[in-house]
């Protein structure tokens, strides 16, 4: 599979999918030195699905985020400095603090906004992809969502809409299992989520949310049924998330069923994965490296930045609620 | 001037903003083949065609947010609600996505979004098919309010609402739809946040929005006759509020009475007149009045429905009762 590949692509895959593990490291650290306000949903162990997806995407294309978000948001190369001094609250950050980490935006990278309501961002990225076909423009929208989503209205009446009316989006299913503590398969009785798709009449794949080569291609065919005007497919990736639902959960309820169950989704980590296939393909070890150096070098710059600005005015609170009043 | 009924006013602010502003869309239930419920974008759909004037499934939240995505990426939509009970269906899509959007990105984006929707009592369609949700809407910042009481306001306004850049909840009232109205033969959009004195009075200033606004018109006829002068101001915004023209006539007259639909308990009536005793104590020769639907459900028969609706006869008596 990854003989399609150039190398140039390859690096790039890599460097994405590190850039996010390691930016998610730092966000626990700033949690666990207490340096944080609030809270953070990390992305840990999903590394493969926004790294596959968003590398399917053109420019102009948009996403809908959710409020496990940072990932899409590295995927999509949103600048991280700003991004880690919005999750401190500081006025450097994507919304000069005013969202924090569950609503980093980035508009001029086509996001349509992290959202804190879970299936709340599914109406807004299929009313993105109306307005593409509205335009008449080959845009096409992506919105993410977590396997909870898909038990919320939201999801039906998107989905069925963007179905009935043929619009450019694709809907990506991060499955990592649990909804806080809520295991999906004890509320759900569908053993794979992306059989809803039958019931819209649309394409619903399951792909290996931890590979990222299966996450890119299933998306590609997605992507391209969407922008040739064929409308929506439903993709399911199956992950897990390496921490509890937010920095702080221990997450032991994923115990109860299986002791095993975190160790045996951890022997699958993406990026390990990854990595020893670029090994064993054109790449060498020294030039993953001096790879990882350069990103950790850019990371450590965004915590730097993200500590060194300053705290809002009081007043940055009451801007932004209208554009004229 | 001409006469036009209230709904073709609406039609007609919607036809004319389409055709200046390729942007704007209408989305809604029934709002194509049918021209809306109650026939408010009658030829829309046969004039711009099915992607434009487009009949929604039944699903608020879905097709409300869709018109926020459709907003973030520079469209301008006009969503109708068929009644404004459902905004609850789309609560969340409203208040948690469409008001938040632009304060939660640091205003790096716009949700230039109109929700039209109905309001009001008077129908005989119960709890579920009468409420007015201007009050509860206006808790909320991120939205601007519009409550327009007869056709020319009703189509001003509007125009206004479609251009502004911030999500806008505008109120109709459902029995006004059918009521007709003299008109200017061009209606130029009506600033936001501009009060509207509809009648200039000395004693009692009546503060009303939406069809309060000509209910109290004929209070004021009927006061008149009795020797009470009363000033009726026509709000249009609850938000932005014109705070100056409501202190400047309450100085003047002495007396506030409020009148609005919504229920009374965390009202408007309330609202306003905490908002603006800074600046009026000393001037109040009585208690701030308030009217608005108690604190019941809609019910359905008439029997009891328009007893608990705010009345014309019901502002004649609060106002005799302040002037006492």
């Amino acid at each position: 599979m990854e003989n399609k590949y150039s190398k140039k692509q390859l690096m790039e895959l890599y460097e994405t999918m590190y850039k996010m593990r390691r930016f998610e490291e730092e966000v626990f650290e700033f949690y666990k030195k207490g340096m944080m306000p609030g809270l953070a949903h990390l992305y840990l162990g999903e590394e493969a699905i926004a790294t596959g997806v968003c590398a399917a995407l053109q420019e102009d294309d948009y996403i809908g985020s959710t409020h496990r978000g940072h990932g899409h948001l590295v995927a999509r190369g949103a600048r991280i400095d700003k991004m880690m001094a919005e999750i401190l609250g500081k006025e450097d950050g994507y919304s000069r603090g005013k969202g924090g980490s569950m609503h980093i935006m980035a508009m001029d990278k086509g996001i349509l906004g992290a959202n804190g309501i879970v299936g709340g961002e599914i109406p807004i990225a299929t009313g993105a992809a109306y307005a593409a076909k509205y335009r008449g423009t080959d845009q096409v929208a992506v919105s993410f969502m977590g396997d909870s989503a898909t038990n919320e209205g939201t999801f039906h009446e998107s989905i069925n809409m963007a179905a009935a009316w043929n619009l450019p989006v694709v809907y990506v299913i991060e499955n990592n299992l649990y909804g806080i503590s809520v295991d999906i398969r004890d509320v759900t009785n569908t053993l794979n989520l992306a059989d809803r798709a039958i019931g819209y009449g649309i394409p619903g794949v399951v792909v290996d949310g931890m590979d990222v080569f299966a996450v890119h291609k299933v998306t590609e065919e997605a992507v391209e049924r969407a922008r040739s005007g064929h409308g929506p497919t439903l993709i399911e990736c199956k992950t897990y998330r390496w921490q509890g639902h937010h920095v702080g959960d221990p997450a032991t309820y994923r115990e109860r069923k299986d002791p095993n169950e975190k160790t045996i989704w951890m022997e699958k980590c993406p990026l390990r994965s990854f990595r020893s296939v670029l090994l064993d393909s054109k790449i060498t070890e020294k030039e993953l490296v001096k790879l990882e150096a350069e990103v950790d070098k850019e990371v450590e710059a965004a915590v730097q930045f993200a500590i060194d600005s300053p705290y809002p005015d009081p007043a940055e609170a009451y801007k932004d609620v209208y554009t004229d009043m | 001037m001409r006469e036009i009924l209230y709904r073709d006013a609406i039609c007609e602010a919607l036809d004319e903003e389409m055709e200046r502003d390729g942007n704007v869309l209408l989305l809604g239930e029934d709002v194509g083949f049918l021209g809306g419920n109650f026939k408010t974008s009658v030829g829309l759909f046969e004039k711009y065609g099915d992607l434009r004037v487009k009949d929604t499934p039944i699903s608020e939240a879905g097709f409300v947010g869709m018109g926020t995505g459709m907003a973030l990426t520079g469209l301008r939509p006009v969503i109708e609600l068929m009644f404004s009970d459902f905004l609850l269906v789309a609560a969340d899509q409203i208040i948690n996505n469409a008001a938040k959007i632009r304060y939660m990105s640091g205003g790096q984006v716009t949700v230039p979004m109109v929700i039209r929707t109905p309001i009001g009592g008077g129908r005989s369609s119960a709890a579920q098919h009468s409420q007015s949700m201007q009050a509860m809407v206006a808790q909320f910042p991120g939205m601007k309010v519009v409550v327009p009481s007869n056709a020319q306001e009703a189509k001003g306004l509007l125009k206004t609402a479609i251009r502004d850049d911030n999500p806008v909840i505008f109120f109709e009232h459902k029995m006004e739809y059918s009521n007709k109205y003299m008109i200017d033969d061009v209606v130029e959009p009506i600033p936001f946040g501009k009060a509207r004195i509809a009648r200039e009075g000395r004693d009692v200033t009546i503060v009303a929005t939406s069809s309060m606004v000509m209910k109290s018109e004929k209070a004021a006829e009927e006061l008149e006759k009795q020797g009470i002068s009363c000033e009726v101001i026509d709000l249009r915004t609850i938000v932005p509020l014109d705070r100056e023209v409501i202190v400047e006539s309450v100085k003047k007259t002495g007396r506030l009475l409020v009148v609005d639909e919504a229920h009374v308990r965390c009202g408007i009536g309330a609202e306003i007149g905490a908002d603006v005793m800074d600046d009026v104590f000393y001037y109040l020769d009585a208690p701030v009045g308030r009217i608005g639907t108690p604190n019941v459900p809609l019910p359905f028969s008439p029997a009891l429905e328009f007893p608990v609706i705010p009345s014309t006869e019901k502002i004649i008596a609060k106002v005799n009762q302040m002037m006492k």
